[in-house]
Formats: structure tokens, sequence, C-alpha cells
């Protein structure tokens, strides 16, 4: 077993730093790289190197493998990790990696490509025994077939992009008259969006709740599961908040779920840590989504729950490290709001710009993942999430006590930000009561959170 | 002034295109000349006193956060050397890409430029290597090179200088 010498992170902002935070621990050396537009990012003054890989666009920077490779070279990295989004599920990259004999953070390539196709990801699922929500074998051919479909699962039907993600390319169809035009716009959308316009149909499950599990598999064939998320409260399929457990969790929706998240796992012998998404009806009926192959956003949640380091447990997997093969269950509720630089009263436009003042949450139980911090100008060219604060209390209740606290005396002055929603969201009946779908959002009123 | 700073002050002076350099304050004075100074390059950079004087303390203030982040530390100073150098009419020809530079083709073979070479626009000045692929690096200015500021294959990243070209 050898563990990395030199890892170079191929990501920006609050992950990059997050990554940087857990090599320091584990004694590895690390390179930042960054475009010309974060040469004041917080990641580049905390690793041991950095690397500046080109100009603002992420295509001349964080999406350029060339200039990524080219950086590794010159600073003879031995592992990349990858964070989340920009290239983190890309099976090209990985691939890239394995031919220069760096080892990629995650998964292999031909991982990566079974999950990151929708449709292919459903086949393997069904092969596995994992239960799917009901839809078309495969993509659409047309029309035809698609309302022929429909009217066998029974309507609501939802149609999606086998190539998608972020919510785009995905309408809802309630009836026959709807679907061509229904049909139509997806598949432009996906088009415009993926370049790949393929289009599967699925039974549109309602008010679903979004509950995923955590798991970690090893090189050994070896998966084992962290117990859940619940990711339900979203807008435009973004999420916003997410707890760990799931306020609609029970023992044996637990023990289900989780073993047909390993199932999920052990079917592609999966190497990593990753996220197995699904929605669960009010009957408490699961059905598998889809699959992410990379740490995701939220980890934070299950991490205070467990109290594990995710990132750590990703390097060790990839260093060749076996795990134990025990499951793992949260010891007490934790929760985490996405704070971004946004206008949550137009439309949450995102409000970039220079943060003049800020103060974040601290104190007993409360976690602030950030890359920002006073005098620092949050860049136009990249997403708009600015912090991640988490918190965690013996209970539920008191967790949602402390998230108010918390968000009372974060302070960020310089540009709007999404605290003030999540203010509202935390003194809401319906949230505080647990009793909540994806569909929360739709009927949330934003008048709540004027102050 | 203290020694350490006055080390500080030296190593900045051997970075840049000075020849000679002379500071007084109050009752302590200080005169560097490099060895550029007996090979009598015969050109001076430094606008006017008063100019040389302001950039004295910016770069005194650059020295303590350099020296804190060492990994960087030999980056800003590249930087701030350019700095001291940089007159109206200095052109920086900086690196397109993430790679290794190398002054020639090949370890046998000339340099494609050197300090007081005449270069014209689209002349190659360097080679920047990455993974395999070999780029060769056109000026983009016509005039007098004044300054290398990289080391023969020593990692350059995005938009690090390289030369400095007198116009």
């Amino acid at each position: 077993m050898y563990m990395f010498n030199k890892i170079l992170i191929a990501n920006r902002g609050e992950i990059a730093l997050r990554i940087i935070r857990t090599c320091k621990e584990m004694g590895i050396k690390t390179v930042a790289i960054y475009s010309k537009a974060d040469a004041e990012s917080l990641h580049v003054r905390f690793a041991d190197e950095a690397v500046c890989i080109g100009p603002a666009s992420s295509a001349e920077s964080y999406l350029n493998i060339p200039r990524i490779m080219a950086a590794v070279e010159i600073t003879n990295a031995d592992a990349i990790h990858p964070g989340y989004g920009f290239l983190a599920e890309n099976a090209g990259f990985a691939e890239i990696c394995r031919q220069s004999g760096v080892k990629f953070i995650g998964p292999t390539p031909e991982m990566i490509n079974k999950m990151g196709d929708k449709v292919t990801a459903k086949e393997t699922m069904i092969k596995a025994g994992v239960p799917v929500v009901p839809g078309s074998d495969g993509l659409l051919k047309d029309v035809k077939q698609g309302i022929k479909i429909a009217n066998q699962i029974g309507y609501p039907v939802i149609l999606k992009a086998t190539a998608g993600g972020g919510g785009k390319g995905m309408r809802i169809v309630t009836k026959d008259d709807e679907f061509e035009d229904a049909w139509d716009s997806a598949r432009k959308e996906a088009k415009a969006s993926f370049t790949n316009d393929g289009i599967y149909v699925e039974k549109y499950v309602v008010e679903p709740r979004h509950i995923e599990f955590q798991i970690v598999g090893d090189q050994y064939g070896n998966v084992c599961h962290l117990s859940e998320r619940d990711c339900s409260i979203q807008r435009r399929h973004q999420k916003l908040v997410e707890e760990s457990p799931s306020p609609f969790m029970t023992p044996e929706l637990r023990e289900k779920m989780g073993e047909a998240a390993i199932k999920a796992g052990k079917s592609i012998n999966y190497e990593g840590v990753g996220t197995i998404e699904f929605l669960v009806d009010k009957f408490r009926n699961f059905y598998f989504m889809e699959m992410n192959t990379r740490i995701q956003v939220e980890h934070p949640v299950t991490e205070e729950v467990i109290d594990h380091d995710l990132i750590k447990e990703q390097i060790k997997v990839a260093a060749g490290i076996p795990i134990s093969g025990k499951n793992y269950y949260p010891t007490m509720h934790a929760m985490e709001c996405r704070i971004n630089a946004e206008d949550i009263f137009n439309g949450f436009r995102p409000n970039p710009g220079k943060i003049t003042s800020f103060h974040s949450a601290k104190g007993h139980g409360v976690r602030v993942d950030t890359h920002v911090y006073a005098g620092y100008s949050v860049p136009p060219f990249y997403d708009s999430m600015i912090a991640k604060l988490i918190c965690k209390a013996q209970t539920r209740e008191d967790c949602i006590k402390k998230m108010q606290r918390a968000l009372d005396e974060f302070v960020i002055e310089g540009i709007k930000t999404t605290i003030p929603f999540h203010k509202a969201l935390m003194k809401n009946e319906a949230f505080k009561s647990g009793d909540f779908n994806t569909g929360f959002m739709n009927t949330f009123d934003m008048d709540n959170c004027k102050e | 002034m203290n020694f350490n700073e006055i080390q500080e002050l030296i190593k900045l002076i051997n970075k840049s295109n000075l020849t000679e350099f002379k500071l007084k304050d109050k009752d302590f004075e200080v005169l560097i000349r490099t060895d550029k100074y007996q090979k009598g390059s015969g050109q001076t950079y430094i606008t006017a006193p008063p100019a040389t004087m302001s950039v004295m303390p910016q770069q005194q203030a650059a020295i303590a956060p350099s020296n804190a982040q060492a990994a960087t530390a030999p980056k800003n100073d590249e930087q701030s050397g350019a700095e001291t150098a940089k007159g109206k009419n200095i052109v920086e020809i900086k690196s397109p890409i993430v790679g290794t530079f190398y002054r020639a083709s090949g370890p046998d073979k000339p340099v494609f430029t050197k300090v007081g070479d005449q270069v014209k626009q689209g002349d190659v000045v360097c080679i920047i290597e990455a993974m395999k692929l070999f780029n060769e690096i056109e000026s983009d200015a016509t005039g007098t090179i004044v300054k290398v500021l990289v080391e023969d294959a020593s990692p350059v990243e995005y938009d690090q200088v390289l030369f400095l070209v007198e116009v």
C-alpha cells in the first residue's frame, strides 16, 4: 500500500479548500490550480504549490484537460482529486489520468460511464434487483411510442434527458395531447445543454422525497453505506438544504434502502465514494433515480452524523486501503444550508461582487465550509455557492434552533445572499414538522423572507 | 535598514535589470552595483529617482508575505523583479500555457534568443513543453530582449512573464 506524495486538486472554491485541509492532515503535499479570476481565492493560498492554468473561463481553466495535465507534469503530482462538478464525472478525464499514470481519486472510467448515462444506469439497476421508477426500456423512438408507454405505466409521466443533470431536459406530461410539445421542447433543451437529445420516459412520482444514500466502495469489491441524506428542499432541482437523518426515515426503510444502495454499488464493483439517489413516495416505496460517482456538495451532513472525514476515506480507498465493510448510522442530527451569492427576490439570480464584511457563524455544533473572506470578490464566472453552514445537535428540533441562531449571527455584506431565505425556512411550520417533499418550494411564500 | 532587509534588497536588485542602485535615507546610505555594471550595458531603465524610491516600500511590504508562502515566493520575486524594470517602453512576453520552459530546441542547440538580441513580432523566443508537445512561443513585440526571467528547464504557469522586450 502506497500513500500519495502529492495531490493536485482539479477544482476551486470551498471544495478545493476542503480537500487541501484533509491532505494536510494526512501529510500529503497539495497543488492548487487556478484561473486568473481565482488568484485571490483561499485555496490558492493554502496549498503548498499553486499553478495558474488559464484565464477566467472554465473552458480554458478548470475544464481544460491539457492545461490540468501540464500542471500535473510540472509539479510531479501523483494523484488528482477532481472535487465535484467540472471534470469530476468526466470519464474521458479519468481515462487520461489512468493512461498518464496519475491516480484519479474516484471511480474508473468504466464505472463513470455506466452510471453517467441515465438509461444505462437504470438497466444496470434493474439487473441488480434495485427498484427503479417504471418507464421506457431505453430511449424513446418517437411520440407514438412515448404515448403508448405513458398509458401503460399511467400518467403523470416525466420526460428526461439521458445525458441530463441540473434539471435540464425534463418535462412533466399529464395527458396524451401534451405529449408532443413536451417531447419537442425536452429534446431541444437536451441538445443545447448536453449535445445529446436522447429522451426516456418515467412515471412521475407524485410528492416524492429526494432521499440519497452515501456509499463507499474499495478496490476489493467491498461496499458499505453511511445512511441517508434528505435533500427534498430544492428549487428547480437545485438543492438548498440537506439533512441527516431524514425526518421521513424509519429503521426498516433504512435497512431496505441501505441494502439497495449497496447492491447498486456492488453491481458495478464501485470504487470510491458515491451517492445513490432515490425517490420515495408517500407510501415509503422507493425507486432508484440516479447515481453520482463523486464526492457531493452536501457530504459534510453525513460527516457530522457519523463522525468520519469522507475526503480522507476517498483518498484512502484510492490508495488501495480496504474498508471495514461496516455500515454507519447517524448518531445525531445535522443540517446544511447552502449559502449562495444570489438575489432571492429576483428569481435567485446570481449576485457576484465584493464582500465588504464577513462574519461567519461559530460556536458549539456549528461548522462553516467556505472559501470566501472579507475583501474577497466573488467572480461572475462560476457557480454562486459561497459557503455551507452546517449545524448538528442531538435532535432535529435542537438542530433547527441552532441553525436559526447561526443564521442570525452570519453576516455577509456587499453582496446579496440566500441567508434571509434560510432564516425564513427555519421558521416555516411545514419544514419544522418534517412533513415536506420536493414540491415544497412550489408553495413557499417568498414574502416570508422579508426582514 | 537591518541585515535581512539588505539581503532581500540585494536579491531584488540582482533579479532586476538594474546595474546600479543607490539609496539614501537620513544618515543611512547604500550603493549596490551588479555585474551588469561592469559589462556596461549602457541602457538605463530607471526613469527617475522618485519612481525608484516609491517602488522600494512596496517591495519591502511584498517581502514579508512572499516569505510566509515559501512555495510561491519564487514566483513573487520574479514578478516584483519585472516590475522594477517596467518602464514606459517595456513589453512582457507571457506564457500562454502551462509547461516547462526551454531556451533552445534541443540540449546542444543554440538558444533562440538572449539579452541584447533584437526580436521581431512573430519570432520564436523559446519553447514550452507540455505533455511531450513542444510549443514554439513567439514574441508579441519588436524590440530588444532586455531580460530573461525564467531559467532553462523550469516550470512555468499561465501568464507567467518570460521575457522583457524594450520596444
